[in-house]
């Protein structure tokens, strides 16, 4: 049944239905509603996890890295500087191969102080070993978490979904949240086996010293068992489908490729392609639909990084344009845009072009998208910010 | 589409109001998106939120550049900010003020200028110069947009855990449609 809500309440409503033991959370600037209403549902007596107001993030994510080594189904959420305070723990909760689930409202980083929606948070720890799932709208975000713990639970693996701060958090839109009961034939209780989590019966180690004869084969096991999580991200994505229809968001009319890596929208024989990340794919597709010859491809996993699905379209384009809330400072182009020129390279054709867009909150509007369209045309080797608002 | 944009100030229910926007016309059975505009909210300063209401998906995020609908909860930002900029001569403007519409100067034809004196009508029947709710009521009103019943049902549902305050607002949005 669809209700109207704000993207942080269809997550926390979402996230109570899935069942955690253990959550885990910072209530201070930057954090989200996300968690202030999973406070006041436990405090309601309407959740049975146990909820652990911690000291700062670095310990909120300690926290769930503990309860989730005990064997306990674990979440936590953050933005911004209080991602960055997390970053030792992200990187450890990795190596343990912990099934940790974590929303990122997306923000920008410090200096100077901004409060407001980018993607620079997240790509401080794209290397860290994660998952990492991006959301167009809330109906999205809804059905990316419950495909968060089946994914972390059966790979081994942690997933942070990423969901825009303020753009989908504090927006009200229509969304259906699955009851705990449908939720439970998708996603079964977590049951790690015996040796996999911390237990005095048998006595297990997590994240122990590993010398140089060990280190490098344990980190390539991780390398592989994340890029190979492809395979189970789409088979898991189809299931969900198929379990619970009216949690994950309908194809659109001229959707042509939907699985749980990628979405690609527009022509069949696109003359353009355009690359984005979540919430800013909307505005996106309705700026395509007024051009006719270009299209749009949503990377909604970005680690494991989809690079053949990518290429599958990428290459019948004559050009493309990747357009990013982030920028890797003082490179040449942005984080996905090198990503995708180096699977490009030698493979495909298509023209790359990189641009930065909405950082620190700048709105993002349709004519900004068809000066893009515009100037993927042209030549340029070097990332273009985009910020003007006409 | 119809888009909504909505000036007050930090405290006035700014958002609140585009909220109740959207779910009222999601209880109409129609697609609605509402937002604000994510300034640094203190009290007093002035303040902006969308609302979107189709009958097809609403996709876009950016701001409302070209409403067809204006609210101006506080007729102070007139002077101060430019509230009429990208409105058309097609723009609806509902503007909270004791003043008679041709005393108000804004760049639109009076014909699509709406005034309500929302401040009395709060004080009145809330008891606080909280105006959003009572605006919505004249937005129901003159934009048909969403309905007096669905508007109702939606501050019932914004102000769940406030039966008193709920049953307040309601009487004010039935004054301010009614007048």
């Amino acid at each position: 049944m669809k209700q109207i809500l704000e993207g942080s309440q269809a997550i926390s409503q979402t996230i109570n239905n899935i069942k955690p033991a253990v959550i885990s959370a910072y209530p201070i600037t930057p954090q989200t509603h996300i968690v202030e209403d999973l406070a006041r549902l436990k405090s309601d007596g309407q959740a049975d996890y146990e909820y652990v107001r911690a000291e700062s993030e670095f310990a909120a994510a300690s926290i769930v890295l503990g309860a989730s080594a005990a064997g306990a189904r674990v979440y936590t959420a953050t933005s911004s500087q209080g991602l960055l305070l997390m970053t030792e723990v992200i990187f450890n909760i990795a190596g343990m191969r912990l099934p940790v689930v974590l929303t990122c409202a997306n923000r920008g980083v410090s200096a100077p102080i901004t409060i407001w929606n980018d993607h620079q948070d997240v790509m401080t720890v794209r290397d860290a070993g994660w998952v990492l799932l991006f959301a167009e709208d809330h109906q999205e975000a809804v059905a990316q978490h419950i495909l968060a713990y089946k994914i972390a639970e059966q790979a081994k693996l942690p997933v942070m979904v990423n969901v825009d701060g303020f753009v989908l958090t504090h927006t009200y839109e229509d969304v259906a949240i699955p009851t705990a009961a449908e939720i439970k034939k998708y996603l079964p209780d977590i049951s790690p086996a015996k040796g996999e989590f911390l237990d005095v019966d048998n006595p297990a180690s997590f994240g122990t010293f590993a010398a140089p004869a060990y280190y490098m084969e344990i980190r390539q096991e991780l390398h592989n068992d994340l890029s190979d999580s492809k395979k189970l991200i789409n088979s898991e994505y189809e299931k969900l489908k198929k379990t619970i229809p009216e949690a994950v968001k309908k194809n659109e009319a001229n959707t042509k490729i939907n699985n749980g890596l990628i979405e690609y929208y527009g022509p069949k024989n696109p003359k353009t392609v355009l690359i984005a990340l979540g919430s800013l794919v909307g505005t996106i597709k309705d700026a395509v639909d007024e051009t006719g010859d270009t299209g749009v491809i949503k990377i909604k996993c970005l680690r494991p990084f989809p690079e053949k699905d990518i290429l599958s379209v990428l290459k019948k384009a004559k050009y493309a344009a990747v357009i990013e809330k982030a920028v890797s400072l003082g490179a040449s182009v942005g984080p996905i845009a090198m990503e995708i020129k180096a699977a490009a390279q030698g493979n495909i054709k298509t023209k790359i072009r990189s641009f930065a867009v909405g950082l620190g909150g700048r709105d993002i509007t349709r004519s900004m998208i068809k000066g893009i369209i515009a100037d993927a045309k042209k030549n340029g080797d070097k990332i273009k910010f985009v910020g003007k608002l006409k | 589409m119809h888009q909504i944009r909505i000036h007050g100030r930090g405290g006035q229910g700014v958002v609140t109001a585009a909220e109740l926007i959207a779910i009222a016309a999601f209880n109409d059975g129609r697609k609605s998106q509402a937002f604000p505009s994510f300034g640094v909210e203190r009290t007093g300063a002035p303040i902006e939120a969308f609302a979107r209401i189709d009958d097809k998906p609403i996709r876009r995020r950016e701001h409302i550049y070209e409403p067809d609908v204006l609210i101006i909860q506080d007729s102070s930002l007139l002077s101060s900010v430019p509230v009429d900029k990208g409105c058309n001569k097609k723009t609806m403007v509902i503007i909270n003020t004791a003043k008679q519409k041709t005393e108000i100067k804004i760049n639109l034809p009076p014909k699509n200028i709406y005034v309500i004196d929302a401040t009395k009508i709060a004080l009145e029947e809330i008891g606080r110069n909280i105006v959003n709710t009572v605006i919505l009521g004249a937005f129901a009103r003159v934009t048909g947009l969403v309905s007096l019943e669905s508007l109702k049902k939606a501050v019932l549902q914004k102000f769940a855990d406030k039966p008193d305050l709920a049953d307040k607002n309601i009487k004010a949005v039935e004054k301010a449609y009614n007048l």
